[in-house]
């Protein structure tokens, strides 16, 4: 007797499952419900391109509409990647287009996009709805005006921090008259000037735009005329806000910002001076999120603008915000879930603002809601980082860093070891982390005895021994990134604990005593891992003893990758090999 | 199983503060997995860091020939006087900051605490590149870049720092230093109160500088100590390489015609 749901029940109660680790876990119950998951999940997400082959996965997902994926690993955030090392979108774009033509949504960070790809995307899809490219590059304007001009049914596109060749500011002339789709579009990280009449057209057009973000060069006196024509904004991105008005213009602009009654995040804000924050005041009340971290505004003006703010639930700002204004925030801002503070001078010395430990303190006694911190600091003290973790349990994300490299608490000279030892404690949900400042291998072990909910972790310059891997590796059960970097362990922890690499999606070392050596014993141990060293010289020409500089380890079915460029080695599985470097394009 | 590992003498750790020097080579000794197929890295020295060094990066950058044979290939914690992380990125690459290839360039001079790691603090290249054109787009002149200069004010406790081309006149910058330095002066300040400064009406920190016993000055790329007011805008913003709020009893050995000058400006 057949026993099994018929396909059209499990297809409906599948439906309501939406996230992507549920439709895992699902898919891995029997032989059944995999095939009806596979066959009706619509978002697709992969987080490491080099995971999986484009094929499998256009094969396996027959009714996929929306695909996003992540290329290069995270640390390539701070150039401890060399260009051309990989994270190519083209491939996925090509087997996308052959076989899910009906795809209508693609999402990619740190992956190099060409404006081949954009054009293919273009070309291929004809209900395509959604690009969004993070810390991408590759690419020129002219793919996005191949974007602009051939998709119809656009909804959103979005270039959030992207490196683009930019050509010029026509690729927004090529909308077609007849598009009016537009929901959310993001050209802040483009330098050249758009055409203002281009873009007043399309706005007004554009009836459906919630989500609007300028690039720099759109100056403040046309950004009247652009909100006039737009006032159903949710989101604004302005363009540079310092250019001289008259009063007259101010008056206009200050009634335009007042009549975006939904707006709710508000960024950009470029250079931002200080006799125009009061321009701000009518949107305040309203903001749920506000970037800062581009405007230079310093105390106390700042607290003009933040006093106002009360349901805000996101700030993003720089260190020039000072103790002061933290606690400003503190009392005002009660709604706050995720606060992040950027360091604003360029130099490790630049120390004349007084943002101190103080100021997340404040912030973590007074905003009960705050659950993801990113904070640069000078230096720390445990007795904070105690207090911290007291204050606010409820921390997802917890990002300190400390810029002077092995600082100890400035107080006590002691290591931030116990500071860090309240967090992992006391934050039961912890899901990432960032520790800096002076760390013994008692940091880790704290860490691998507590963060059991840890799936992201990024270290530099900590620890003293292997045995803080080894903490890690066999203490973190949900632990899935790892990323290091200058610290001072070798391959013991690593060879002991090679089981656990296939449960994480990738581990990042850079600067550490890993040896050539112990990297080939871990590639033969694991099949289903890549070991890339990255080095320019071939490590076939060293001693198995010798320290590799770069390493990046990833799980992965699809084998060796055959796109690596002449600095990344793939360590072969085979003993007698030692090391490939299959170059095929 | 027994996980053997040396650990490392802790004798350093807790005793002076700042950077301690470790002997990492000590702990890449294992004992208990594999260690047939793993080669013992030696404790000391007999390995050639000079051949198998990683040198990323112009293989003739000027290399300094003392490197400590007891420290790893990176020695993280050495005293100051030692060459402390991977410096900045290859020279040879116009393009800059991508490229994550580390040159040591083995100058020992650099205090560990401001040498320029790469990739570190870890902040995004996009941020760290639009924070650097951050100004020069404002004054509409290209090739410009940011215009820092600190402003110092006696008995303060600490400078700001402020940047020139934000500023478009006199009484632009008057203001922003006002208020940063509002809190210094006693009972001078009239802030917080007035909002509707859509601009500055008046020269508010002259006022107040009248009013008390600072005055503004600034040095300029001689080395001159200079009253601030006196020469064009654009001149002075050339010229000016640091501000200082000096009391008006230290500032009467500077032009007094200028002091005049500006008192008759009102």
């Amino acid at each position: 007797m057949d026993r099994r749901f018929p396909f059209k029940v499990l297809e409906h109660i599948f439906s309501f499952v939406d996230s992507n680790e549920d439709r895992n876990s699902v898919s891995l119950v029997c032989k059944s419900w995999f095939e009806t998951e596979r066959r009706t999940r619509k978002r697709v997400f992969v987080g490491n391109c080099y995971a999986v082959s484009p094929l499998k996965v256009a094969r396996r997902f027959p009714k996929m509409r929306s695909l996003t994926l992540k290329g290069k690993p995270h640390f390539a955030d701070y150039n401890l990647v060399p260009d051309g090392w990989g994270g190519y979108a083209w491939p996925w774009i090509e087997a996308m287009a052959a076989r899910r033509p009906l795809l209508e949504e693609i999402r990619l960070k740190r992956m190099v996009v060409t404006d081949e790809c954009l054009e293919k995307i273009a070309a291929s899809f004809r209900d395509f709805k959604t690009l969004v490219l993070t810390s991408c590059e590759g690419f020129s304007t002219d793919g996005i005006a191949a974007i602009a001009s051939t998709c119809r049914k656009l909804r959103d596109l979005e270039l959030r921090e992207c490196i683009v060749d930019d050509l010029g500011g026509d690729w927004l002339s090529y909308f077609p008259e007849t598009s009016t789709s537009l929901v959310s579009l993001d050209f802040s990280c483009l330098d050249s000037e758009v055409k203002l009449s281009d873009l007043e057209r399309l706005l007004s057009r554009s009836p459906n735009l919630k989500s609007l973000k300028l690039n720099r060069s759109v100056t403040l006196d046309v950004l009247e005329s652009l909100l006039r024509r737009a006032p159903q904004l949710v989101e604004l991105g302005t363009g540079s806000f310092s250019d001289e008005l008259d009063p007259e213009e101010i008056a206009k602009l200050t009634k335009a910002l007042s009549e975006l009654k939904q707006l709710k995040s508000l960024s950009g804000l470029w250079d931002l001076l200080p006799e125009y924050i009061p321009l701000l005041y009518s949107v305040c009340p309203r903001l749920t999120s506000l970037n800062l971290s581009y405007a230079t505004v310093q105390m106390p003006d700042l607290i003009d603008l933040l006093s106002r703010c009360s349901k805000l639930q996101k700030l993003w700002v720089m260190d020039l915000i000072e103790d002061k204004g933290l606690k400003t925030v503190a009392l005002c801002c009660k709604e706050l879930r995720e606060l992040r503070v950027f360091p604003s001078g360029a130099d490790l010395d630049e120390t004349d603002v007084t943002l101190t430990e103080q100021g997340l303190v404040s912030v973590s006694e007074g905003c009960k809601k705050l659950e993801s911190v990113l904070y640069f600091c000078v230096q720390f003290t445990n007795a904070a980082l105690v207090s911290i973790a007291k204050n606010r349990p409820n921390f997802r994300c917890f990002r300190l860093c400390v810029m002077e490299p092995f600082a100890p608490d400035y107080r006590t000279q002691q290591p931030l070891d116990e500071g860090f030892k309240a967090i992992v404690e006391k934050c039961k949900d912890l899901r990432r982390l960032s520790v800096s400042g002076l760390l013994t291998d008692k940091a880790f072990e704290y860490i691998g005895v507590h963060a059991k909910k840890l799936r992201m972790l990024s270290i530099a310059f900590a620890g003293d021994s292997d045995l803080m891997l080894h903490h890690l590796l066999s203490g973190c059960q949900s632990l899935k990134k790892l990323e290091i970097r200058d610290c001072p362990f070798g391959d013991t922890a690593l060879l002991e604990n090679a089981a656990k690499l296939e449960t994480m999606r990738s581990l990042w070392m850079s600067s550490c005593f890993v040896s050539f050596g112990a990297c080939k014993q871990l590639s033969q141990k694991m099949p289903r891992l890549n070991v890339e060293v990255i080095d320019e010289h071939p490590p076939k020409t060293r001693p198995d003893s010798s320290p590799v500089e770069r390493i990046y380890i990833y799980r992965t079915v699809a084998g060796p990758r055959l796109d690596t460029p002449e600095f990344v080695w793939t360590i072969h599985k085979s003993p007698e090999v030692g090391v490939s470097r299959l170059s095929i394009r | 199983m027994s996980y053997q590992l040396l650990s490392v003498d802790k004798e350093g750790l807790a005793t002076s503060p700042g950077l301690k020097e470790r002997n990492y080579m000590g702990l890449s000794d294992c004992s208990s997995v594999d260690s047939s197929t793993i080669p013992n890295v030696d404790k000391k020295s007999s390995l050639n860091f000079k051949a198998t060094e990683l040198r990323l990066g112009l293989p003739e950058s000027s290399q300094s020939p003392q490197r400590e044979t007891d420290f790893g290939l990176l020695s993280p914690r050495t005293p100051d006087e030692k060459l402390l992380f991977p410096l900045l990125p290859c020279k040879d690459h116009a393009s800059g900051n991508k490229r994550g290839y580390l040159a040591k360039s083995g100058s020992n001079n650099a205090p560990a605490s401001k040498a320029q790691v790469v990739g570190w603090p870890p902040i995004r290249s996009y941020r760290k590149n639009t924070m650097a054109s951050s100004t020069s787009k404002n004054t509409n002149e290209v090739g410009l870049g940011p215009l820092f200069v600190k402003v110092s004010m006696d008995g303060a406790p600490y400078l700001r720092k402020v940047d020139l081309r934000t500023y478009t006149c006199y009484q632009h910058l008057s203001s922003a230093l006002e208020k940063m330095f509002s809190c210094f002066t006693l009972g001078q300040c009239g802030l917080h109160g007035a909002h509707g400064r859509e601009r500055m009406s008046e020269v508010k920190l002259k006022d107040l500088l009248h009013g008390s016993e600072f005055v503004l000055t600034y040095e300029d790329k001689d080395g001159d100590w200079m009253l601030v007011g006196d020469v064009p805008w654009e001149i002075f913003t050339e010229s000016c390489r640091k501000l200082k709020i000096m009391k008006g009893s230290d500032s009467i050995g500077l032009a007094p015609s200028a002091v005049e000058k500006s008192k008759n400006k009102d």
